[in-house]
């Protein structure tokens, strides 16, 4: 294992002080518990979003704490969920009256770990849950689908009603919209090291990938041979699309985002790949992202996610943003 | 149940976690993603270090420390579940009375009933519950029975029977269950560690 790393004990603590050095004109780090809250209150009457899991997806969910995007967020261990007590002493710093609004990754560690920061929280809240993997099927026997990088996309256009005054009933719907709307598919070229494991999760052979991959390096769907970008985008793209259905004449954003080891110039002809198959296929892309949003550690590799956007959605993805990791219009 | 007995066991199940600790992580990263055992190590340990603030106090509030610290200090799934459980059984009654088998028992039943009910997973599923649920109801079995010494050798059975009926399970709860068929053929994780902790609290008590 090679990373730029002290020692273990202190690898989040040291990173998460770094990040609020970096960041101090618009986020303060609390440690123990850990939380990453905006610097200026919440306004009276607005909706809090909080969102967290497991660290290693950098820069979700530090990153996105900002005006028009989360009130908070709470990093857990790398790739495990936070604990209950960060949800709770973020939601008691963050939430100015209005309620808190926890947005939630289809994890088992997670939904329990928020689950139980809200019923300790004793102010109003409500939840939301998102499982847009489209590598993993869905049942209502299972844990069912994993939420993986569309999460960034519910928290922008949610931030963006929330900051607009919308009631936690409606932020929580639009959020569900948003999810509902949204398929991802991703895959791996290389493993991620875990910090405290000090070796790679996954062997894979040079000429291998593995397709529909999660964001902690889990199997996905099966593993393959690598193949030419376009063969490979296509396989994805045809996840997405028998699985979401778009019409033709729907407006769409795709949004590419990186594993962390991929670099921008691989994830700008993705997204050219892909443009190019949506275009022979009558889907219409209107809106885009490219870059490294919800990561998975140091893997090589990308995920791309198709949302259907309605006015609605169009006009909360493109209001004013200013977080660490994305900032638009002001 | 006394709070010495809860240190003395999480010193011997810590020695056991770490000396198996290589089989839980590869484990993990067949079916999972590599970080169980990490938290159940972080858990021990910080459990083992509340020796101190915890030897003297009355057993209702030492559980209730270990479940905070369980809770705030492990994260993942483990944490949630472990620290309910202690929580549960710090809420029982009549803890500042002698608390013998019987009651033992009892505590760890409705613990593992509270983790069954947080995790909503039940046997089957290819999860820690397959060796935890079993091990409640073998437990409920014998908690009227003066002669437990031997039934807690059934008890040691059972846990590594279910441990070893997960590896051809599909999982349909937790991070396995992303895999369908590819999960199959590897023993969980969680199951594991359960069923080594079950397997060296059962053992201590017969041996004292």
């Amino acid at each position: 294992m090679k990373k730029f790393i002290n020692n273990n004990d202190d690898f989040l603590k040291e990173s998460l002080s770094g990040f609020g050095k970096a960041h101090s004109d618009i986020i303060n780090v609390n440690l123990d518990p850990s939380f990453v809250s905006r610097k200026n209150k919440t306004k009276n009457g607005k909706v809090s979003l909080i969102s967290g899991g497991g660290s290693g997806h950098e820069p979700m969910h530090g990153g996105f704490v900002g005006h028009g995007m989360l009130d908070a967020a709470c990093p857990g261990f790398v790739f495990s969920a936070p604990t209950p007590d960060q949800m709770q002493a973020a939601a008691e710093h963050v939430d100015s009256g209005a309620g808190v609004l926890f947005i939630v990754k289809n994890y088992s560690g997670d939904i329990m770990n928020f689950q139980m920061g809200a019923e300790m929280y004793s102010g109003k809240n409500d939840s939301i849950v998102t499982n847009d993997d489209v590598a993993v099927e869905d049942s209502t026997f299972t844990t069912g689908r994993r939420g993986v990088a569309a999460t960034v996309l519910v928290e922008k256009i949610v931030g963006s009603l929330a900051e607009n005054g919308g009631s936690l009933e409606e932020c929580k719907k639009l959020g569900e919209k948003v999810n509902k709307n949204a398929g991802t598919m991703g895959v791996a070229f290389t493993s991620c090291t875990v910090p405290a494991a000090g070796k790679p999760t996954f062997d894979i052979g040079d000429d291998e990938m593995e397709f529909g991959v999660g964001i902690h390096g889990e199997p996905g769907r099966k593993r393959e041979k690598i193949q030419a970008s376009k063969t490979i985008v296509g396989n994805i793209l045809e996840a997405i699309l028998d699985n979401l259905k778009p019409e033709k004449n729907e407006k769409n954003l795709l949004f590419v985002n990186g594993m962390g080891g991929t670099p921008l110039t691989e994830l700008y002809l993705v997204y050219e790949d892909a443009c190019q198959i949506l275009q022979s296929k009558g889907v219409q892309v209107t809106k885009s992202l490219v870059g490294n949003y919800c990561t998975s550690l140091e893997m090589q590799g990308a995920s791309i996610t198709l949302l259907k956007c309605d006015d609605e959605i169009l006009k909360h993805w493109d209001s004013p943003v200013h977080t660490a990791a994305m900032r638009w219009g002001m | 149940m006394s709070v010495s007995f809860l240190i003395s066991q999480a010193k011997s199940v810590q020695k056991v976690i770490d000396e198996n600790s290589a089989e839980i992580e590869v484990l993990d990263q067949k079916i999972g993603d590599g970080d169980h055992i990490f938290n159940i190590q972080r858990g021990l340990k910080l459990v083992v270090e509340l020796e101190d603030s915890i030897k003297d106090l009355p057993l209702a509030k030492a559980l209730n420390m270990i479940a905070m610290k369980v809770l705030s200090g492990i994260g993942g799934s483990s944490g949630a579940l472990f620290g309910t459980f202690f929580m549960t059984m710090a809420k029982s009654s009549d803890l500042d009375k002698d608390v013998d088998f019987n009651k033992a028992c009892e505590m760890i039943i409705s613990g593992i009933k509270a983790m069954k009910e947080r995790g909503k997973a039940d046997v089957g599923e290819k999860t820690m519950m397959d060796v935890l649920i079993p091990v409640s109801e073998k437990l409920n079995e014998l908690k009227n029975e003066s002669e437990f010494k031997s039934g807690l050798n059934e008890v040691i059975k059972i846990a590594e029977e279910r441990m070893l009926s997960t590896k051809d399970m599909l999982a349909t709860k937790g991070r396995a269950s992303f895999l369908g068929e590819r999960a199959k053929g590897h023993i969980d994780p969680g199951a594991r560690s359960s069923q080594l902790i079950i397997d060296t609290i059962c053992k201590s008590v017969i041996n004292n």
